[in-house]
């Protein structure tokens, strides 16, 4: 098992026939995924990599029985995309585009709670590399190879970090049962909190690395959680230790602000709360081998 | 984007938030009259710059006459203003704000953010204004309303009101609170805001509520639907290499180290400024060249880093997903042979096309030092800050 998606997932790309589309959807063909088709509003009944591709959501779910969506939508229309998904009754989406209006994702945020919690999608993103669950399935733009098969559960806010953790693992014989990107925008989908609670289910996981960064309360969150509620046990790394109060570090969440935001703070949260913190990024090979 | 104190009350002021009449100066001459024209015979003379605590700085000055306005004027414009939040550097006085002096009996603080925990905006509002907010929150935490806006509805009247009473304030004035809330409210909303901050908000002698200072922040990334908030950024209040960086799709923040950092991934690029911390180093900036950079936007990050004459060694990081490490190979190539690196360089490549990177830079006979590993990569950027020095 693994979280998320697997091989059999029927997959849709939401932004299909785009020029991100259709490079990642051939990465993701590649790969394995199970890729049933793609949506293009007003390109409906057409093929594109010979899949079909359709006018809305819902009628791509209605067709293909897709469970998971990929969005490659330019910002001013992603919010839109995802709310679409949601409506339509895709499961696990997620959202690639950096650049959504942190009031856009609100409403996003509002939208998805009308759903009950049954039907309620999970968000991945925005601003983020995805998920893999590695020799099943991708559903992001992370290079594949750097993945092997194995027992770690991932969860982070930085595409190229998490690449950074999977291939120093790989270089240790160690392998990823599945790895999530939650984004690196002030409001996303889904929680570190949210993964750990599904990888804490999944009998193919044995350890989580949390790969957070300054800015925001879902790394203080997590600590809390893996503290009261796991009995796996939580490795957590936050990047930001030389990063100054107030200035935005490239993701548009990564700022500290105020009380309890800065990597200092964050790292002592997390100790106190009994996870195991990775001092420096270099170290995540060594310090998972030798808990394993 | 920030944006200046007379442009937020401006803003405001269209949404029903009461302010006083003022006027704007780029010169004495423009500063004297202006006061003239607002009356009156006692003045605030309020440099313009994006930043707080402006008045513990010498960046607002009462006058009692004309005269002392002009002189203000004259002594605050074209400085640098060094405040509690600009950093040492300070920020540049090019504009000028005359407001009458207002006599009040009461001040408040006033502001709504966006809430990450819980995903809304949020309001708070103190019956001790003039003060700064963290502080408050510390010494007397329980002066402190917050109410949390539901994103669907909008802020609504009763809890305007409560705010208002839970602040103590009389009920002669709770109208007026009522609509300055639900006006600030609208602005945020509809401009996409994520900082609105009036502070102080007053209580005049004569019972009139006034936003005496204002401040906004909006989005980025939601600035593709307001062209009219576009124009009013001002670039004399940006850093001039961070602004050069961003109008050319790079992310860079100055440090103030001598290790020029060049990463893809803004996760990465702050672990590697970690990195070379750790390893007794000091990281001169972040720089993300994103995803997919070509041989030229890697060629003009170079650039970029080697601006800051700081820079002692440049550190490049890349580990490629979107990106490929062909490319990145090809611009650290095409920098080292068309600028005039002067400092060592270390590359590190990882993930697409790493062998192909590698061997372009072994066959160009470029003087690099490579490493394998992130570890190597901020050992080898530290020692060779270190051995230049020696």
């Amino acid at each position: 098992m693994s979280i998320i998606v697997d091989e059999k997932t029927p997959v849709i790309v939401q932004g299909f026939t785009g020029r991100m589309g259709t490079f990642h959807a051939e990465e993701m063909i590649g790969y394995g995924t199970n890729l049933v088709g793609g949506t293009a509003p007003g390109k409906g009944s057409s093929d594109h990599l010979g899949l079909p591709v359709f006018d809305t959501v819902k009628d791509a779910v209605n067709e293909t029985g897709a469970e998971a969506s990929i969005i490659f939508v330019p910002p001013p229309f992603a919010a839109d995309a995802i709310m679409e998904a949601a409506d339509a009754g895709i499961r696990h989406c997620v959202c690639i585009t950096d650049g959504i209006p942190a009031q856009d994702m609100m409403k996003v945020k509002r939208y998805m709670r009308t759903k009950r919690v049954e039907k309620r999608m999970t968000l991945l993103g925005p601003n983020c590399a995805g998920v893999i669950s590695p020799g099943k399935a991708l559903l992001g733009i992370m290079p594949g190879h750097i993945y092997a098969q194995g027992p770690v559960g991932i969860i982070g806010r930085s595409g190229t970090l998490g690449y950074e953790a999977a291939s120093q693992l790989k270089a240790v014989g160690i392998g990823v049962s599945t790895s999530v990107g939650i984004g690196g925008d002030p409001i996303n989908g889904s929680s570190f909190t949210d993964h750990l609670k599904a990888f804490e289910q999944d009998p193919d996981t044995s350890i989580v690395i949390v790969i957070g960064e300054i800015g925001g309360p879902q790394e203080a969150e997590a600590a809390a959680y893996a503290r009261d509620h796991m009995h796996k046990k939580v490795v957590a790394y936050i990047a930001g230790l030389s990063a100054p109060k107030g200035r935005t570090m490239g993701h548009a969440g990564a700022i500290v602000t105020g009380a309890g935001e800065s990597a200092a703070e964050k790292i002592q949260i997390m100790r106190d709360c009994g996870v195991t913190v990775v001092e420096r990024p270099s170290d995540f090979g060594t310090v998972i081998s030798k808990i394993l | 984007m920030d944006i200046h104190e007379y442009q937020a009350k401006a803003l405001l002021e269209r949404y029903g938030v009461p302010i006083a009449t003022g006027g704007l100066a780029y010169s004495p001459e423009q500063a004297a009259y202006r006061a003239k024209e607002i009356g009156g015979d006692k003045w605030v003379v309020k440099a313009q710059i994006h930043s707080g605590a402006r008045g513990k700085a010498g960046g607002i000055r009462v006058c009692d006459n004309e005269n002392e306005v002009w002189e203000a004027a004259d002594d605050l414009l074209g400085c640098r203003l060094v405040t509690a939040q600009t950093g040492p550097e300070g920020k540049g006085v090019y504009r000028l704000y005359i407001e009458p002096v207002v006599v009040f009996e009461r001040e408040l603080y006033m502001s709504m953010v966006l809430d990450r925990q819980s995903e809304r905006i949020l309001l708070v509002m103190s019956g001790t204004g003039g003060v700064e907010i963290e502080e408050l929150a510390e010494t007397d935490p329980g002066a402190i309303v917050r109410i949390m806006i539901e994103p669907a509805v909008g802020l609504q009247g009763f809890q305007a009101r409560g705010a208002a009473f839970a602040c103590g304030l009389d009920s002669s004035l709770i109208s007026q609170v009522e609509n300055l809330l639900l006006g600030a409210y609208r602005a945020f909303r509809d401009m996409d805001a994520t900082l609105l901050e009036i502070n102080p908000l007053v209580v005049t002698e004569e019972g009139r509520l006034l936003a005496l200072d204002a401040k906004m922040s909006f989005d980025d990334n939601a600035l593709f639907r307001h062209q009219d908030l576009s124009e009013l950024r001002d670039k004399s209040q940006e850093n001039p290499r961070e602004m050069n960086a961003a109008d050319r799709g790079l992310s860079y923040v100055g440090l103030g180290g001598n290790i020029g950092c060049i990463i893809n991934g803004a996760g990465l690029a702050m672990a590697t400024m970690d990195m070379i911390q750790l390893a007794g180093g000091e990281p001169a900036n972040f720089l993300d060249i994103g995803g997919g950079a070509s041989p030229d936007r890697v060629s003009k990050a170079f650039k970029l880093v080697l601006s800051d004459d700081r820079v002692e060694a440049i550190l490049v990081n890349i580990f490629a997903g979107i990106n490929r490490c062909d490319w990145v190979a090809e611009g650290v190539v095409k920098a080292m042979t068309e600028l005039d690196v002067r400092v060592p360089v270390v590359v590190r490549l990882a993930g697409t096309n790493v062998e192909e990177g590698r061997r372009i830079l072994a066959e160009s006979g470029v003087d690099l030092i490579t490493a394998e590993t992130l570890a190597e990569a901020g050992e080898q950027a530290v020692s060779a800050v270190s051995w230049e020095a020696n």
